[in-house]
Formats: structure tokens, sequence, C-alpha cells
């Protein structure tokens, strides 16, 4: 199959030091791909990478090519484009604090003029991807910020699939909420893969291993393995990968 | 110490359990092969009643496996060496079932003149002895190369209870008077053969639960 | 009891007494103007124009001016002050030239306002050739209340999350998109309270105006015309002794003015939050 994104011989600078050294994956499409490793092992900022949002830092550099669709998107794509089509949902749930509607709406209208009749398809197309529209159909026009913390979370999924995006990146999505929630977004997170490429930052090995289809182990910067998740957690290559998975690091 | 010193302790105190289930076991075949040579059925009825130690032993372990997994989330390795347990130990308890089938054997034939001299039997006897100390040593020490090695003396056994089969078939063939004893030796040569299998297949665990990668030795 | 306890009653005692006094304070100053001011104010008071330099009659020209200033001021503050505290907070990326801006700023607000008025004075009055006017006071007034706009402004902006910035920009949005439709509108009960700050300081200012709008006892019509404002009116009748009923009536008029700008930027400000 094609990879949703190939990334190759990637290293990334934060003034000067080197986050990420010599980074090489294909992240498969419709699969989901977890990334695991202590804190500080640059997961989080390659996942930051893919979606340019370490841009936002002064004093990042990168090396090397990161290809979605044949475009670099470090090149040859529009910034606004590229986060448009890999959407991302953040570690806290950030509804804007506007209605539960606005919020969903809040993408399609950026990025072109949209009639009332095709807004509400979208949101309402949005939500029931997210598996929230039963719980918030009747209050579409309250505020994002009353809804529970899971109910958020799906509403910032809900948010970014209304932009139809092909890659979904998720910082620790489930790191905030309690178990039930967060068994609801491993559901959805499982759901979504036959649509999206998603690619998830998670602490909880278990969590990676309940929904993921492979996993890359990060160490310093460096992917130390990366392979199916069922072979990662029952028989890891490397001493170092083990060492992490059954909790003995360091 | 390390960040998991709860469960590498649970998995040291596993060890233990599994090296006094197995030292358990070994007793029983030798008292039981034993009680059959030397026609002692107070012995034999010993291996009986002592299995009941055996079979708390198997619960006990189980148990400590499963609260393990509902409680520690064991991954790689540590899933491994836990899964492996569970499986070492139901060998272990079918060896030790064997050693009481043949304690019972011993105690049918109470007060009976043997047609033979036992001698195939025995010595059967000391290689399955010897296969399941192997396969003890190779849990306890997670050694791949003897492991390996084990194959070699079950084909030893497994030739040895084949002439034990065509010796005892043609005693039967000769004189129907001896088939009664002859199928009870039959049993405890087939009981024989059998813990030796078992043995093997504890050392296949081993293997898997040091790299990841199922052996066999049965072949 | 230890002397832990004690030390803990002492304090509180103290901050309570502390508490306490300013809050007598406030209320024996207002009492005070309220009592002396408030019987002799009535409608025509607020409707006509003064005789006699303000022995007699009303402040309704008076009133027109402060509005005036003050709002010209805010038309001119407003946008600026908004303006340069997005830039400080959204677009700069520190350094040496926000640094200069900021301590700019602080030291603006430091400036006593009479200064303000003599460059007022001298700047917009003389050498641009406004003379005595509404604008000249209020492009002072602007000058002195931008430091309050900007820094609220500033705060106010800061307290907006930046996990909303990365939510609108992870979604496609260009930093200014993200600006209008989420930071902005975030901030603006914040923003609100700066204005209402400077809308009071605007309005009880009197240094600063009276050397640049003048003291013109007419109604200013057009923004070039001179005008006073009630502060203004009320240093000139308490400096000059023409009547002490009305400085207290006019300080009166004032203090219910302050009051009800307060209560009315509040209200809008609960109002926005909550239509956000």
């Amino acid at each position: 199959m094609k990879p949703a994104i190939t990334i190759k011989n990637l290293n990334f600078y934060y003034r000067q030091v080197m986050a990420l050294k010599n980074i090489s994956i294909d992240i498969p499409a419709n699969r989901v791909t977890a990334l695991i490793g202590p804190s500080g092992c640059g997961k989080s900022t390659f996942l930051r990478v893919l979606n340019r949002m370490n841009d936002l830092i002064e004093g990042t550099r990168i090396e090397g090519k990161i290809l979605f669709n044949d475009t670099n998107i470090y090149k040859d794509m529009d910034l606004m484009k590229l986060r448009k089509k890999v959407g991302m949902v953040f570690q806290k749930p950030n509804p804007f604090p506007m209605s539960v509607y606005n919020n969903i709406a809040y993408g399609p209208r950026l990025h072109r003029k949209i009639s009332d009749k095709e807004l509400d398809g979208i949101v309402e197309k949005s939500l029931k991807s997210a598996s929230l529209w039963d719980e918030v159909r009747d209050r579409m026009e309250s505020s994002a910020l009353g809804l529970s913390g899971g109910q958020q979370q799906r509403l910032c999924i809900a948010r970014c699939l209304a932009v139809q995006p092909e890659v979904l990146l998720m910082d620790e999505p489930t790191s905030a909420l309690d178990p039930v929630s967060t068994a609801k977004i491993e559901e959805l997170v499982k759901d979504l893969r036959d649509k999206f490429a998603i690619i998830i930052v998670t602490h909880n090995m278990q969590q990676a291993g309940r929904i993921s289809d492979y996993t890359a182990f990060f160490l310093n910067g460096e992917i130390v393995e990366y392979g199916a998740t069922r072979e990662i957690f029952h028989r890891p290559v490397d001493k170092r990968t083990e060492d992490y998975i059954t909790g003995r690091f360091g | 110490m390390g960040p998991r010193r709860y469960l590498d302790n649970e998995l040291i105190g596993l060890n233990r359990m599994l090296k006094r289930m197995g030292f358990l076991v070994e007793e029983a075949i030798d008292r039981s092969i034993r009680s059959l040579v030397e026609h002692e059925s107070a012995l034999a009825r010993e291996v009986i009643a002592d299995d009941d130690l055996i079979d708390d032993l198997e619960l006990e372990i189980e148990e400590k496996c499963i609260n393990l997994i509902a409680t520690q989330q064991p991954l790689a390795g540590d899933l491994r060496k836990i899964f492996t347990a569970l499986r070492i130990i139901t060998d272990l308890e079918r060896m030790a079932d064997h050693a009481v089938d043949i304690a019972k054997v011993t105690i049918r034939l109470e007060g009976q003149q043997y047609i033979k001299p036992l001698i195939d039997i025995p010595r059967m006897a000391m290689l399955a002895r010897g296969m399941v100390e192997d396969c003890l040593n190779v849990y306890m020490d997670r050694d791949l190369e003897l492991a390996s090695s084990i194959n070699k003396k079950d084909d030893e056994i497994d030739a040895l209870y084949k002439q034990v089969f065509r010796e005892l078939l043609v005693y039967m063939m000769e004189s129907p008077r001896t088939i009664d004893q002859a199928t009870q030796f039959l049993m405890v040569s087939r009981f024989l053969e059998r813990i030796g299998d078992h043995a093997t297949n504890v050392c296949e665990w081993v293997v898997y639960s040091v790299t990841g990668k199922r052996a066999n030795f049965n072949e | 009891m230890t002397g832990k306890n004690l030390t803990q009653s002492a304090a509180f005692l103290a901050l309570r007494a502390a508490a306490i006094i300013t809050l007598a304070v406030l209320f024996i100053i207002i009492i005070y103007i309220m009592s002396n001011g408030l019987r002799h104010i009535n409608t025509s008071f607020f409707l006509q124009g003064p005789t006699s330099m303000g022995r007699d009659g009303g402040i309704a020209p008076f009133i027109v001016s402060t509005l005036y200033v003050s709002a010209v001021s805010l038309v001119i503050a407003a946008p600026v002050g908004i303006g340069s505290a997005l830039y400080l907070s959204e677009y700069s990326k520190g350094g040496l030239p926000v640094r200069i801006i900021r301590f700019c700023t602080e030291t603006l607000a430091g400036i006593p306002s009479i200064i303000f008025g003599l460059f007022g004075f001298v700047f917009f009055v003389v050498s641009l050739g406004m003379g005595w006017s509404v604008l000249s006071g209020g492009l002072t007034l602007a000058c002195m209340v931008l430091p309050t706009i900007i820094k609220t402004s500033e705060e106010a902006i800061k307290t907006v999350p930046d996990t909303y910035r990365e939510g609108s920009m992870a979604l496609g949005a260009t930093k200014w998109q993200t600006i209008v439709k989420v930071v902005l509108p975030v901030s603006v009960p914040g923003i609100i309270t700066g204005i209402i700050l400077s809308i009071g300081r605007a309005v009880g200012e009197t240094a600063a105006v009276i050397l640049t709008a003048g003291s013109s006892l007419r109604a200013p019509v057009s923004i070039t015309d001179p005008g006073r404002t009630m502060s203004v009116h009320l240093y000139v009748l308490t400096m000059e002794g023409i009547s002490n009923e009305k400085a207290f009536a006019t300080a009166a008029v004032l203090i219910l003015f302050v009051l009800g700008i307060n209560y009315a930027a509040n209200k809008t400000a609960t109002f926005i939050r909550r239509k956000v």
C-alpha cells in the first residue's frame, strides 16, 4: 500500500540542539501508528514536524524530506493547505470558547465561502464521525466549554474532520481524560482508521497496544525500533525497546 | 533497584514456586518407578497422596500468574515469562499425573510375580528422570543450548519405548497369561515416554520465553 | 494558644483593619461630595448653560465637552492601543525594539498629566495650529491613556491560552484569521476593562485638558471648537471662588458619570463574554 507520509533522513534542530536524528519511516495510510518513548525523546516534536507546527517556534531548522502526496511539505506545499490536510488533536482538549456549532464550522469557514445549508451538513457529518452527534444535537448553540472533557476532545476531533483531512495527528489525546472518556476516544480512533492515517503519541503502553497497528519507539531523538505493534509488544528486537515497554527504562 | 521492583520480585517468587513444583514432580516420578521395581505399594500410595500437593501448587502458581497479568500489565519479556510459566505448570502437572498412573500400576500388581525382570523400563525411567531434571535446569538457567539438546534424549526414550513395546508384544503372543501384566507394563512405558514429551515441551516454552520465537523439538 | 496562632490572628486583624480603612476613606469622600452636591442638582442643572461664569445655571455645555473630548481621545487611542498591543504580543518576536516600546509605554504611563498638557499645548495647539479645541484635547488625552490601553490589552491578549492559537493554526488558519476570529473575541472583556479605565481617566482629567481644549463656556459643535470639560469647570469654579455649591454639584455629576461608565462597561464585558 502507498504510504500516507514518507519521511526520509529527517534531522530536526532546535537552535544548536539536534532534536530528531536521521529519521526515515513510512507512515501507512488507513492505519494507526503509535509513537512511544520517554519524555523528551522527540516523539511530540516529530508529530509537530508533520504539520509544521514547529514553525511557530523560533530557532527551529529541518533537514531531509517529508513527502505527503509526493510533495515535499517543507518546500513545495502551501502551509495552510498542509495543516488542513494534516489535522491535529492536542493533549488538552482545546475547543474554542464558542458554540458547539461554531467550533466545527470554524475550519470550513476559514477556507472558503460556504452556504449555511452546506455548513449544517458538514457540522452534522463531522459530529457523527466523531460519535458526538447524539450527545450534542440539542445543544449546538451552547458553549463548547460546557461539555465534559471527553466530549470536548471528541469535539476537537470533529473540528479536525470538518476540514476533511487525510492524516490525523494526536498528541496524547487522552492523557487528561478519565477511563470511560479514554475508552470512547480509543474506539473512535479505531473507527476513524478506515478513512485516515492516524499518528498518535502516547505514554500509555496499553493504549498503544490496544489501538495501534504500528509502533515506533523513540529514544533521544532517534527511532530505535519501528514495526507492527504486536511484534513490538510481544517480542521487541532491541533491548532498549524491551526495557521501555516493560517499564524498566533507565 | 529498577522501577519495576514489585514485578521483578514477584517473577523471582514465581520462579521459586516453579522450581519447587519441578522438584516435587521429579520426586514423584522417582518414587513411583521405585515402587514399581521394588514392589513397594506403600510407597506407591504415598505418591498418590502427595499428588495433591502438586495440584495445590499448580493452582497457586496459576493464581499468581493471573494476578500479575491483571495488575501489572506485563508486556514483551515479562508477558512471555508469565505465559510460559502457565504452560510449563500444565506440563509439570501432567508429568505428576503420569507418576500417579505408574504408582497405580504398582498397586494393581500388588503381590504378583512379574512375568520378567524389569530392565528396559528402569532404563526408560532413568532417561525420563534425566529429561525432567534437564528441563528444570533449562528453565532455571534459561539455558538454550541444553534446551536444544533435549530432543536427542527424547529420541532415545522413543526408541526404547518401541523396543519395550515389541518385547512385550512377543511375551503376549507367546503366552496369553502374560497379557494382563504386559499391558500394565506397556502403559508404564507409555507414561514414561509421555513424561519425556512433556519435558521436551517445557524446553520449547523456555526457548519461547527467552527469544519470543517458537521452537519445535518434537520433530 | 500557641505563638503561631497568635501571629496568625494578629496578621488577620491588621489586614482586616487595612481593608476597612480603605473602604471607609472611599465612602467618606463619596458621601461628603454627594451630600454637598446632590441637593444642588436638578434637571435644569443638566439641561441649561451657565450664567455669570457658572455662579448660576447648569453645566450642559460642559457635559457635552467632556463626552466629546473623551470620545475623540478613545476613537484615536483605542485602535492604536489595541493594534500595538496585538503587535507586541502576537507578531513581535521580542528583542530590542520591543523592549524599547515597552520601556516607552511604561515611562509614558508614569508622566504627570500636566506635562501631557504642556506637550499638547506646544505641539497640537500651537505648532500644528489646532488651537484650543476638542481635537487638541482629544489627541492629548489619547497620548495620555495610550499606555493604559496598551498595557491592559496586552494583558488581556496574553490570557488567551496558546492552545486556542495552536488549535486555530492547526486547522489551517492564518495568523491574522486566528487573531480576528479567536484571540480578539476572547480578549474583548479584558480590553474593554482597559478602555473603561481610560474613559475614567479621560473624563476626570483636568491639567492636560485645560491647556489644550480650553475653557470656553459654550458647547463645542465642531471638532475644532474649544470646550470646557466638567473637571476643568470644577477647577475654575473652585480656584476662582465662583461657587462652592456649583462645584460640589459638578463633582457629584462627575462621580455619577464615572460610576455609570464603569457599570455600563462591566455589563458590556459580561454580555460579550457570555456571547463568546
